[in-house]
């Protein structure tokens, strides 16, 4: 039987997710090495834009008008539509491992009984199927993975694999009939947007990070600043969100994001394990800390011992400095 | 208010020693058992709501007979009951087995609301919530970072945490919600909860207990292990100590040199 692979996209705003594109290019990839077929789903109150985002992905995009979505929480309508479908071919369903994404491969797993290979760093095809590496036990285990049956189900996390555009665009597919919840869907009431959330911890390329030696509140100005000066996100450890520092949208760990960015700078970063789960694939790790002992210092690339009361001022300036020249 | 809590028996994370064995499988020998993480902040969550509103916690697990010494640690916090499933044709099992029997050992419990930790500390699948709740035929709150329900009105409401900040999300009860750290820190057992811990019942249910659940033969599961490694250590990095200015130097370059300012 040829796979037939689908991706489902995600929309935040009216706009497809950076995730998404790179979901539907995987699909796209893994159908081609398995030479069987890729196709794109989009469902959305109001999902032509983003269908119209990802046909250049994949060849052919489905697009369901799901009014309801505006009111209610997305996985099951998602999942109804996804078994829809299953009925019409489709062998794998490759999703984004975010907060839907999760609800609705979860959904999914308990609906048909399927197989599912979570949070995927990377995918290929093998004659058994996808083959999906991941890291489980908080990073102390790369696994490779495969599904012993024909179908299954596979949650991607970000930077699996680089967005590329095919040669063709796809076909876009508007069906205005959507189907019943495939579970109960909660009432959404309120969508809350929190200052400091708007960027994207998981998706920014710097990020500058104040742990407990930031000490309160106002200490995080610098790291902050910082942040400003690198064109970089904020994020947190545990103990500075704890600490209410911090929102927890910004905790960088086990229980928090999982980060991969081009630059970690870490202030009074101390590198519990538990955070290092969550950053230790950065590209470059740079960290200023007074202990010369913090564990952090394993995984990074530059270690500062110093102040970062001193040392983050310093640089500040320094990057000023040199940006002036 | 009657809460069922999911509690997975998870090898220490703090340990740092948690690993495979030679067959692909969790190595619980590797690390001591503790309660996943985020199910220590679902059953904390728990205890403040019937504390609140009245009623009783159960905490539910599915793992090997000896998960009863890390349930023991949950009751101790206030649990009143626990129930394990515990069969060794579960050794190793994928998720959908696990999704099917603990929605099979949930049904058989009157409850109003079911709590899970948003994912575990080993798998980190984070899809076992959302796979109960579709079995039973439930509505899913997930990635709570508040709880208020509201038992006159058989409703509950949920701070559930996004990308941007949160959403307010609300359904009947019964319902499942999957628990963040958003929800506050556990607390420690006291004395007199690990001495009332010690009496306190552990039901175990084998598969044979559980209705409608068939398991396939032989571990024969959905998916897979074909290759375990550890993952490449990084290159020894380079320490400074020198002043301020000195360091800030020294990282500018490191940045330039990257091309990262």
């Amino acid at each position: 039987m040829a796979a037939v692979i689908l991706a489902v996209a995600e929309v935040a705003d009216g706009a497809l997710t950076r995730l998404s594109t790179e979901v539907a290019t995987l699909a796209r990839e893994l159908a081609a090495q398995a030479g069987g077929t890729a196709l794109g789903l989009v469902v959305d109150a109001a999902p032509d834009a983003g269908a119209a985002q990802l046909a250049p992905y994949l060849p052919r995009v489905v697009a369901v008008t799901s009014p309801a979505c505006a009111g209610e929480t997305w996985a099951p309508h998602a999942a109804a539509e996804v078994r829809r479908l299953v009925d019409e071919g489709v062998t794998h369903v490759l999703v984004g491992a975010t907060t839907d994404g999760r609800d609705l491969a979860g959904a999914l797993v308990g609906l048909l009984g399927w197989g599912v290979l979570a949070n995927a760093s990377g995918v290929t095809w093998s004659p058994d199927g996808p083959v999906v590496e991941a890291s489980i036990l908080g990073g102390k285990a790369i696994t490779k993975s495969v599904l012993t049956g024909d179908a299954g189900i596979v949650t991607v996390r970000l930077n699996a694999a680089t967005a590329t555009a095919a040669a063709s665009p796809g076909a876009v597919e508007i069906r205005d009939v959507a189907a019943e919840p495939a579970t109960p869907a909660a009432t959404v009431l309120e969508r809350v947007a929190e200052a400091g959330a708007e960027a994207s911890l998981e998706e920014a390329r710097v990020v500058v990070v104040g742990g407990r030696g930031v000490g309160s509140r106002e200490g995080f100005a610098i790291v902050e600043e910082l942040a400003a000066a690198l064109g970089g996100v904020l994020g947190a450890t545990r103990a500075s969100v704890d600490a209410g520092w911090v929102p927890y949208a910004r905790q960088i760990g086990q229980t928090g994001k999982v980060v991969k960015p081009a630059l970690y700078l870490g202030l009074g970063v101390s590198g519990a394990m538990q955070h290092r789960v969550g950053m230790q694939s950065a590209e470059a790790i740079v960290v200023v800390n007074r202990d010369p002992d913090a564990p952090i210092a394993e995984v990074a690339d530059l270690f500062v011992i110093g102040d970062l009361f001193e040392v983050g001022p310093a640089l500040l300036a320094e990057l000023r400095a040199r940006r002036g020249s | 208010m009657r809460i069922l809590v999911l509690t997975k028996p998870v090898p220490d994370p703090a340990a740092g020693t948690e690993r495979l064995g030679p067959d692909y499988r969790l190595d619980r020998a590797a690390a001591p058992g503790v309660v996943n993480g985020n199910d220590e902040y679902a059953l904390e969550a728990a205890l403040q709501l019937v504390e609140a509103h009245g009623g009783e916690v159960e905490i539910l697990s599915m793992a090997p007979a000896n998960g009863t010494d890390t349930m023991r640690k949950a009751l101790a916090m206030g649990a009143a009951r626990g129930i394990l499933v515990t069969d060794p044709a579960l050794a190793g099992a994928d998720l959908p087995t696990t999704i099917r029997v603990l929605a099979a050992a949930a049904s058989a419990e009157p409850f109003d609301l079911l709590l899970a930790g948003l994912d575990t500390s080993d798998g980190q699948g984070g899809v076992v919530a959302a796979g109960v709740a579709a079995i039973l035929g439930l509505p899913l709150l997930s990635t709570a970072g508040a709880i208020e329900p509201d038992p006159a009105a058989g409703r509950v409401r949920v701070r559930r945490l996004s990308a941007k900040g949160y959403d307010v999300v609300e359904a009947p009860m019964p319902a499942v919600i999957s628990c963040t750290q958003a929800l506050g820190a556990p607390r420690y057992p006291s004395l007199k909860g690990i001495m009332a811990a010690r009496t306190r019942e552990i039901a175990q249910r084998a598969i044979a207990d559980l209705d409608g659940v068939d398991v396939p033969s032989g571990g024969a599961w959905a998916s897979r292990v074909i290759e375990a490694e550890k993952p490449p250590a990084r290159a020894a990095g380079r320490v400074v100590k020198t002043p301020p200015d000195e360091a800030a130097r020294e990282i500018a370059d490191f940045l330039a040199d990257r091309r990262l300012i």
